[in-house]
């Protein structure tokens, strides 16, 4: 009984540090409705500063306490420079570019800290004050974790009033609702957005700043928080606070009463919790559905049309060279060519629900590492041969997509991506807790091709012809019927539905099938590794693809191949050139979503119609 | 038998009771015209007409089936086109194309992977798009039309399936008046010669006793009078909370 109290308590602790950064996040996207994957990074660099604060400054109370605010209020300073300098030129862009945009800063951020404070892990002194424990039911419970959890409270009540008793407080409100009706009005939205960034990156920084005492700084902080923050965010409904904390209260005593209860499943538990959240409501708990998309509905989409000409050409001489030269290369550069194959199908089979599902998806991965995992475990379970493997992938893998498709074509926007991260969240912690079979983080390991596919040449074009074939159906189906069927519910789904076109039975289907191309991919991936690891379906992998999508560009159907090209070669080159390769490869994709808004494909296609224009 | 039969439909929004008991009756290749002061339920009525709403009490018959409640891409199976208040057509697509979304749809060939919808028979489409004078125009992106144009379209969609019922909502609105005579004297030339029935809303008085057979006036959610457009123009009521006391 006494050590459930606790564990309510410490359950309560770790609510109030969600809550913190949670809070943070759900009014920058109430506002600016961005979705603001540097969030974690904020949080971490709130904790690197107050790390240096806190040691550089005399110790006692005012070195404390003043360095953890002042840590706050830089991280505050910082986000602002973000706004200003990134997200305030891309608003009126396509959601998930500002997304796109805000994991440069997060792969910027972390290059950063690592050139700053270094690789090791620091630790922090404990607060002045606060460094004993209480007495509770003859258990001694940490003054530090009481400490957090009155904060978590107290600062919801701040921002309760901030946002009910002041002017800026009821614009901000007012902005959540209708952003066009409140600068209609006047407002001046510039210093509204920056002001709120400020607000949210503080938030984060204080949440960090506040973890000092608690646990070691570190740079995995920050995808570490920001995939629980969104879960909070989800979970409570974009926008809101009280929901931010409602959800975070759950999903804190979630943690302390799973590993009692569950420790088999701790790390499903959190998605497991989301999932049901959104099926059931599919805007959180407190949210409201969300008005009609800010300039979605009728923007024109470009018509897709078959290749000209030329562009046909570049692809048979791009085919040709692929096919033609590897004999000549080494066993280096063929894995690095057979990859690049496999992240080719990767990405045009994401675009297919991207762009003309027009569906978001954060968690592509899934089928992908399902696929590979498929392949690796026919191989270790029932000792298949590779074309079996190769073949089971792919179909196990369509089961999953139409299962997790089922529920997550339902929603819209925001919200059916963070379902699609969720139910990839849900595999990854499959494969990474359930070690009897999956081996675990140790993967699974001795997924060899074929006696007859042995070799990197052989494989490479084994790898070359499927990944080709099944790009090229890809692209067919989009000319063919149910592609342009599925065009249509996402270009208008008043009209499609008045025209007898199922919305939901195509977004499903098309959902199921990009899967299944996923899948393809995921089981080469298996037998041109030779392993598999969790982290095939982890974050960073899903991440992966939509970089390659939103950097070939969306509305293009040569963008995911051109992306993943781009994509791949560009991260295989800095891997091996520096070892900052994140903040190079994070200070490109921030330069690439400034000037090239439409994709490289997008940009070059701009380009080469205004040419045929002039002339 | 009568094209659309509608009995006793109602619905309320919270409230508010927005159609309350309206029964009418539409038949082949009649020009039926719903007109009412803004508010007066028009809208609601269409939506329950086609599905999009589902009516709290009443029926809906097409030719004798009942099809009160049906989803939408339901009723458009069973023949009943339709056009909307605010132009939808895929922006993404050509013109020719929209069209073949619903031509495809009908002959249920949306679920194709393989042959590109490029390589198949437009000429269907091409007919249709002609008959409405925008045949020129096929093979311009629908993003980039002008509204007037995109008002053809969307009645060239709503023409695809063949349907027994025409339902447009506003079918002028936002086009300038020359236009809009044109367009509802096709309308009105093509419902006679393929005995489809049409029921529209329309600001437009010109345009409503220019080309209605019978009226039909919405007044709060309650029909307050129908009849041919002669005796709706003289009936008082309709004088009184319609036209206003200045007419």
């Amino acid at each position: 009984m006494e050590n459930l109290v606790l564990q309510a308590l410490s359950g309560l602790a770790s609510a109030s540090s969600l809550f913190l950064v949670a809070s943070g996040l759900t009014v920058i996207f109430g506002v600016t409705r961005i979705v603001n994957f540097a969030h974690g990074s904020f949080y971490m660099l709130g904790a690197y500063l107050a790390w240096t604060f806190v040691t550089t400054l005399p110790r006692g109370h005012l070195g404390f306490w003043g360095g953890v605010l002042a840590a706050a209020l830089l991280t505050g300073m910082i986000g602002v420079l973000v706004e200003v300098l990134i997200l305030r030129r891309i608003y009126r862009a396509p959601e998930l570019f500002q997304l796109l945009a805000t994991f440069g800063v997060v792969l910027v951020v972390q290059d950063l800290a690592l050139l700053t404070w270094g690789a090791q892990d620091l630790l922090g002194p404990r607060a002045p004050g606060l460094r004993g424990g209480t007495e509770i039911l003859g258990l001694r419970f940490p003054d530090y974790e009481l400490f957090l959890i009155a904060v978590g409270p107290v600062v919801l009540g701040l921002l309760l009033l901030l946002f009910h008793r002041t002017r800026w407080g009821t614009l901000v409100r007012a902005a959540t609702q209708d952003r066009e009706m409140v600068g209609a009005l006047g407002v001046n939205q510039r210093w509204l957005f920056t002001s709120v960034f400020f607000l949210g990156a503080c938030l984060a920084g204080l949440g960090g700043a506040l973890q000092l005492p608690r646990e070691s700084v570190n740079l995995h902080m920050d995808l570490a928080i920001i995939t629980e923050a969104f879960v909070v965010v989800v979970v409570g409904g974009l926008g809101s606070l009280a929901g931010a904390a409602l959800a975070a209260l759950l999903i804190g005593e979630l943690h302390a009463f799973g590993i009692l209860v569950l420790p088999k499943i701790t790390l499903v538990l959190v998605f497991l919790v989301m999932a049901l959240v959104l099926v059931v409501r599919p805007h959180g708990l407190l949210g409201r559905a969300p008005g009609p998309p800010v300039g979605g509905a009728n923007t024109a989409e470009p018509v897709i049309r078959p290749a000209p000409p030329a562009l046909r050409w570049l692809g048979f001489v791009a085919l040709a060279a692929a096919v033609a030269l590897p004999p000549f290369f080494g066993d280096y550069a063929l894995s690095v060519l057979t990859e690049i194959a496999i992240f080719v199908l990767f990405a045009a089979s994401l675009h297919l629900i991207m762009g003309p599902g027009g569906m978001a998806s954060f968690g592509h991965a899934a089928y992908f590492g399902l696929g590979a995992y498929g392949a690796a475990l026919a191989a270790k379970w029932l000792a298949a041969p590779m074309e079996v493997g190769l073949l089971l992938a792919p179909f196990a893998v369509g089961v999953f997509g139409l299962l997790f498709g089922w529920f997550c074509v339902r929603l819209s926007g925001v919200y059916a991506a963070m379902l699609t991260l969720a139910f990839a969240q849900i595999a990854w912690s499959i494969a990474f807790q359930w070690v009897e079979v999956t081996g675990g983080d140790n993967g699974i390991l001795g997924v060899w091709p074929d006696a007859w596919a042995s070799s990197k040449l052989v494989f490479y074009y084994l790898t070359l012809a499927l990944c080709l074939a099944a790009t090229l159906l890809l692209r067919r189906i989009v000319h063919a019927p149910f592609g342009y069927a599925l065009r249509a519910q996402r270009d208008s789904a008043l009209r499609s539905e008045a025209i007898g076109i199922d919305a939901f039975r195509t977004r499903w289907l098309a959902f199921a099938l990009a899967a299944v191309m996923a899948g393809i991919a995921g089981g080469l991936f298996a037998y041109a590794k030779g392993s598999v690891f969790p982290t095939f379906m982890g974050i960073p992998r899903s991440v992966d693809a939509l970089i390659m999508v939103l950097l070939g560009g969306v509305q293009t159907l040569s963008g995911p191949i051109i992306g993943a090209l781009a994509y791949t070669g560009l991260q295989e080159q800095l891997v091996r050139l520096t070892d900052y390769w994140r903040l190079v490869l994070g200070l490109s994709i921030i330069a690439l979503v400034l000037f090239f808004p439409q994709g490289l494909a997008g940009a070059a296609r701009s380009a080469w119609e205004a040419r045929r224009g002039d002339a | 038998m009568a094209t659309l039969e509608v009995e006793g439909l109602a619905k309320s929004f919270g409230g508010v009771q927005a159609v309350r008991g309206v029964s009418f009756a539409v038949a082949p290749g009649e020009m039926l015209a719903l007109i009412g002061p803004n508010g007066a339920g028009k809208s609601t009525c269409f939506n329950m007409l086609n599905g999009q709403l589902r009516p709290d009490a009443g029926r809906v018959w097409l030719r004798g089936q009942d099809i009160t409640g049906l989803a939408p891409r339901r009723v458009w199976r069973l023949g009943v086109g339709r056009t909307f208040q605010i132009t939808a057509t895929f922006g993404s697509m050509t013109v020719l194309e929209n069209v073949q979304m619903a031509l495809l749809s009908h002959q249920r060939r949306l679920g194709g992977l393989w042959t590109p919808v490029r390589a198949m028979d437009c000429a269907p489409a091409e007919a249709l798009l002609a008959r409405l004078g925008m045949a020129e125009q096929a093979e311009r992106p629908c993003g980039i039309l002008a509204y007037g144009d995109l008002k053809r379209v969307e009645l060239a969609i709503a023409l695809a399936n063949d349907p027994a019922l025409l339902l447009m909502d506003e079918p002028t609105a936002g086009m300038a008046p020359q236009e809009r005579v044109a367009l509802m004297a096709l309308t009105a030339g093509i419902a006679r010669e393929r005995g489809i029935a049409v029921l529209f809303t329309e600001h437009d008085m010109d345009v409503v006793f220019a080309h209605a057979d019978r009226i039909l006036v919405l007044d709060r959610g309650a029909l307050i009078a129908q009849g041919a457009p002669a005796a709706v123009r003289a009936d008082p009521r309709v004088r009184e909370v319609y036209l206003g006391a200045g007419h």
